[in-house]
């Protein structure tokens, strides 16, 4: 009876075995120390059991309900991207001594782990130009809000200053971790798609905190780091870039323009779209603050007969043994996809993270230059990497609707968080052809004129 | 085992890849006059450059240097970790699940929404909530969103200015107090019974009109059910203050009781640890939270709600805390604890928690006579056992746990629940057979005579690893934590 | 060790050494260091920062552990061991020479006379160990 469910092995013997060992008659005489006033009466209500065989059509049933991006060309981007992932990635996280651990706790026994991340901190650094790195967080937002808290109670400043070219839902994120520890969220609002360094500037002050940039911003703009360091520096804030790791293959690092923290998300290197989720945080600092970053982080040490060997270390800062007075409550992290990450840093290289960045640029380079040639406006003044923002005749809503019919997901609504009436921010990555691209105009250039 | 020790950077030779870019079908774009040279990468980063093959077997070495569910038991305490089933790995990597974009148009991403819909529906009926908000990303994220629920709750109240305080057991989880305070809370801890639950006298003392609430997980850190716990909900509802229940150890009581009937107000769910979904070497995990009735208009936006036929997404909530993750949570692991429910059902999900009881129990009575064991009672899904006979022989809690690596097995959580010196914390879960409990059990015992009679096999442990005990001191004296 | 008698005790471990015009060296105690095990980090009291007795001011760690410090008198930190952030090990070695945490020029002599001298402290750590011995 108990054999039914394939994941349990007990049989009836093996029960009656244990029950007589600890001298009882019924399994429910484990559970008399639970009041019977709060004794379920009844089967949890949920639907029956199904095998194997007819959950997997069910579920079939459900995802075949979702339009998916190997049936369709993504042009949305907006913080989640359809990029190339190598095949060997899915291999190396299938492989099940990776994905059933834990947390590796006996590092004798969980080395390859640690070694992985380990390689994983490394690789994130070389592309943020920072000095260290932890294991991940849960996405690039949590990642943002954990720097600011991180500032907050560093500097003891009670403001942080955030460029409204950081995505939404990033800046929603750290609207409800500032009403956490209690400080000031200020807005800086863009000057077309990039900062408004005027305004940035005159919000700058010795209450600040930190100064919070997007690189590339929400727009796909270039924001000059440079400068946002410098009025991060003359109040003596710190300065945090949330940057895509992707572009960080062709663009300037943001630890070359002095940037105390970068956060951001490892989705475009390796990690499916999964409806937003899991995707894997990354959070990078100087050494100066090491001892501070939330979060696990393995460092190479010895055994004791002197072989190399890696663990979790700086773990005085963390829940478990900090308890309230830790830097961050952060335990269970994204750590499967922060190998999936490293493997395809790994297998992209020094030469081919270069090549995937290039690509994206131009891609988007020839998308937006398409669209000009048809007299559509391209908002953004900056340089951008491989999105940007387009004005259309009509809604965003009706064109999408338009592209959804021609097999297209069409790109990001601004108007809602912008104002942008009829923009769409477009994306073209790595894996939109020539093809798609012009399909792409032909389609809208035909409803522009209808 | 062959010792491969390389690191991915000392394999790399310039101009090797392991990967294959699709071809430019596109003009060239110069980057210094597209971007000015200013934001030109000048050095790039020194990625490591390995083929194929190489990346391959770098990893594969790597992963036979890893010990999971897979290889062996992995009695790790209040991390549950019972097999991750393998039809849930397929399903999350369907195209449909894997390959969506999360803010694509609503109408297609209905099959994600009704599914997410129905486990927001299933996880309901397990913990006794009204509703269901699946954003959080793990168990902590999940209690910070709890507490920030309080939180607003208390402001709506207008008593947020008096309510600061959040009760906390000592045997609690640490990321409760470490939430608590990033909630912006004070915590104020709770001494434990000599039978290992919560002193009620104590608790009546620190309740008063400065309690902003109460978290609790039951069965608590030591596997002892919290039996008070209708008489605790009523001193800590008295006052005015609220209950959080930390679903970390759930498993214990599926279909038997319900935090909401135990008269908790928030919940949230380790998907990761009750629901099958495996931990991933440290995540990602899911911990979803629900709530009774009244606080429904906290919890975090954008929620997915039915309209009709059609699934929608709806941020409308005034009070809501407000976006907590990016866009749903982590979907792809919320897929895997669907596929599970669905796989066992209401009467298997009990069967799951009386097998998983039944286990700790059977492995406590055999340990007992040769390890310490402080708390002898009735135990729920894991039970705590105390190395303090063996450290006066010179073997530490911490040895025990290394040598059991040399016979094949993964150690318990040790040092924790704090509140027992030299603990040793044991969950055996549902899915170990009683060949492997008692296999263990024998192992754990000729560990005990080891300890007796040949000390020093025991403090030398592990022997068989891939490497001997690590240097700790040193690494966390001169931190390395990058490849120089 | 050290003995003199300018050197005082708190109940926390902490001792202080007074030196000329009003100025104390302070650290922790060889009991602290063996209870604490391979210390890892030091997190030294901020120059120039007020402090009052029995107030944290510093945290030493060690890998799975991290204690706070307190100022055993009030006053302000004129001068802190820098050598600790490369070589916390100092404190493990040598307590009470190179393994110093903090100089305080304190304000309130007053406060001398509530900590324990040296033999003091003595017979305290001899009851502390016996109890542990138990």
């Amino acid at each position: 009876m108990i054999n039914e469910f394939r994941y349990l092995p007990d049989t009836e013997q093996d029960q009656a075995e244990m029950m007589e060992a600890l001298e009882i008659h019924s399994i429910d005489e484990l559970f008399k120390d639970i009041p019977e006033e709060i004794r379920l009466k009844e089967e949890l209500v949920l639907p029956d059991a199904v095998s194997e065989s007819a959950l997997t059509k069910h579920l079939r049933k459900l995802a075949a309900l979702n339009v998916h991006s190997h049936e369709v060309a993504v042009f949305l981007g907006a913080g989640t991207y359809d990029h190339y992932i190598p095949s060997v990635v899915d291999h190396v996280i299938s492989r099940s001594e990776f994905y059933t651990a834990y947390t590796p706790y006996q590092p004798e026994a969980s080395q390859g782990e640690l070694q992985a991340i380990f390689e994983f901190q490394t690789m994130i650094t070389e592309l943020t130009g920072m000095e260290a790195a932890n294991s991940s967080l849960y996405d690039g937002f949590t990642s943002l809000g954990e720097a600011a808290n991180l500032a907050v109670v560093t500097t003891k400043r009670p403001k942080v200053v955030v460029s409204k070219g950081v995505h939404p839902q990033g800046r929603e994120v750290l609207r409800s971790v500032s009403k956490g520890r209690e400080f000031q969220l200020e807005e800086i609002p863009l000057a077309v798609d990039t900062t408004d360094l005027s305004q940035l500037e005159s919000a700058v002050d010795e209450q600040t905190a930190a100064v919070i940039v997007q690189y590339p911003n929400f727009l796909g703009s270039i924001e000059d780091l440079q400068k946002v360091k410098e009025m991060a520096v003359n109040q003596k804030a710190l300065f945090i870039v949330m940057a895509n790791p992707l572009a960080l293959g062709v663009l300037e690092s943001p630890g070359k323009f002095g940037a105390d923290i970068v956060v951001g998300d490892m989705q475009p290197l390796g990690l499916t779209m999964s409806a937003g989720g899991p995707h894997c945080g990354y959070f990078t600092v100087n050494k100066k603050h090491l001892r501070k970053i939330p979060g696990r982080i393995v460092g190479q040490t010895t055994d004791k007969e002197g072989k190399r060997g890696f663990v979790m270390t700086l773990q005085t800062r963390e829940q478990h043994i900090r308890r309230e007075k830790a830097t961050s409550n952060m335990s269970s992290n994204q750590a499967l996809n922060a190998l999936a990450s490293a493997v395809c840093m790994a297998a992209l290289g020094k030469n081919g993270i270069q090549e995937m960045a290039q690509l994206n640029v131009e891609k988007a380079d020839y998308l937006a230059n398409q669209l000009r040639s048809k007299g559509f406006k391209i908002v953004n003044q900056a340089p951008f990497f491989n999105e940007f923002a387009v004005e259309l005749k009509h809604s965003v809503k009706e064109v999408s609707a338009v592209l959804l019919e021609k097999g297209i997901i069409g790109g990001y609504d601004l108007e809602p968080e912008y104002g942008m009436k009829n923009t769409m921010l477009l994306c073209a990555t790595d894996q939109r052809t020539k093809e798609e691209m012009d399909t792409l105009v032909s389609v809208l250039e035909e409803i522009a004129y209808e | 085992m062959n010792e491969y020790k390389e690191l991915l950077f000392e394999i790399s030779r310039s101009n090797r890849r392991a990967c294959s870019l699709p071809q430019s079908d596109v003009p060239t774009v110069s980057l210094k006059e597209k971007f000015t040279e200013k934001f030109v990468r000048e050095e790039p980063a020194n990625l490591p450059e390995v083929s194929e093959p190489q990346l391959m077997r770098h990893y594969t070495a790597l992963s036979n240097k890893n010990f999971g569910v897979d290889n062996g038991f992995y009695p790790l305490g209040s991390c549950t970790m019972k097999y991750n089933p393998k039809i849930n790995e397929d399903v999350a990597r369907y195209d449909g699940f894997a390959h969506i974009h999360p803010l694509q148009p609503t109408q297609t991403l209905q099959g994600s929404f009704q599914l997410m819909y129905e486990l927001q529906e299933d996880l309901k009926v397990v913990s006794g909530m009204d509703e269901v908000s699946l954003q959080p990303a793990a168990g902590a994220h999940g209690e910070w969103a709890g507490l920030m629920i309080i939180k607003a709750y208390h402001e709506t109240n207008n008593e947020l200015d008096v309510r600061r305080k959040i009760l906390v057991p000592d045997s609690a989880h640490g990321t409760n107090p470490a939430s608590a305070v990033i909630a912006g809370f004070d915590v104020i801890e709770i001494p434990s019974n000599e039978d290992g639950t919560v002193d009620l006298e104590a608790l009546k003392e620190q309740v008063g009109p400065d309690t902003a609430g109460l978290m609790l997980t039951n069965p608590n850190t030591l596997g002892i059910f919290e039996k008070d716990i209708l008489e605790m909900a009523e001193i800590v509802h008295e006052v005015g203050g609220l209950l959080y229940y930390d679903g970390a150890n759930l498993n214990a009581i599926m279909g038997i009781t319900t935090p909401g009937a135990m008269g908790f107000d928030i919940v949230h769910l380790n998907l990761h640890k009750s629901f099958s979904t495996p931990h991933g070497g440290g995540g990602p995990g899911s911990g979803p939270i629900g709530v009774k009735a009244f606080l429904t208009p906290y919890l975090p936006v954008p929620k997915i709600e039915k309209s009709g036929e059609e699934f929608v997404l709806n941020s409308d909530y005034p009070l809501s805390i407000g976006r907590i993750k990016g866009y749903f949570g982590n979907f792809g692991v919320n897929v895997r604890a669907y596929t599970y429910i669905r796989t066992m059902g209401g009467s298997g999900l009990r069967k799951v928690s009386e097998s998983a009881v039944l286990h700790a129990n059977y492995l406590r009575h055999r340990l007992e006579p040769y390890y310490d064991s402080p708390y002898p009672q009735i135990c729920k899904h894991e039970f705590v056992l105390s190395g303090n006979r063996q450290k006066k022989l010179g073997v530490r809690t911490t040895d025990i746990a290394k040598r059991l690596l040399d016979f094949g097995y993964y150690a318990p959580t040790i040092y924790f629940p704090l509140i027992v010196e030299e603990c040793l914390m044991i969950e055996p879960t549902e899915t170990e057979s009683k060949e492997t409990l008692d296999e263990f059990a024998n192992v754990m015992i000729r560990i005990a005579q080891e300890v007796e009679q040949n000390p020093e096999i025991v403090t030398q442990a592990p022997h068989y690893t891939s490497v001997k005990r690590l240097d700790e001191v040193t690494a966390a004296r001169k931190p390395v934590v990058r490849f120089e | 060790m050290t003995t003199t008698k300018n050197i005082y005790f708190t109940k926390n471990h902490e001792w202080v050494l007074l030196l000329e015009d009003n100025t104390a060296r302070m650290g922790i105690t060889q009991y602290a260091t063996e209870q604490l095990g391979d210390i890892v980090f030091v997190e030294v009291p901020e120059l120039s920062s007020e402090t009052a007795m029995e107030e944290e001011i510093a945290t030493v760690e060690s890998v799975k552990s991290a204690s706070e410090i307190y100022a055993p008198l009030s006053g302000t930190v004129t001068s802190v061991n820098e050598e600790l952030e490369d070589s916390p090990e100092l404190v493990n070695e040598a307590p009470y020479e190179a393994g110093w945490l903090a100089e305080i020029h304190y304000t309130d002599t007053d406060e001398i006379s509530q900590l324990m001298n040296q033999s003091a402290y003595d017979a305290y750590v001899k009851e502390l160990k016996e109890e542990e011995g138990q």
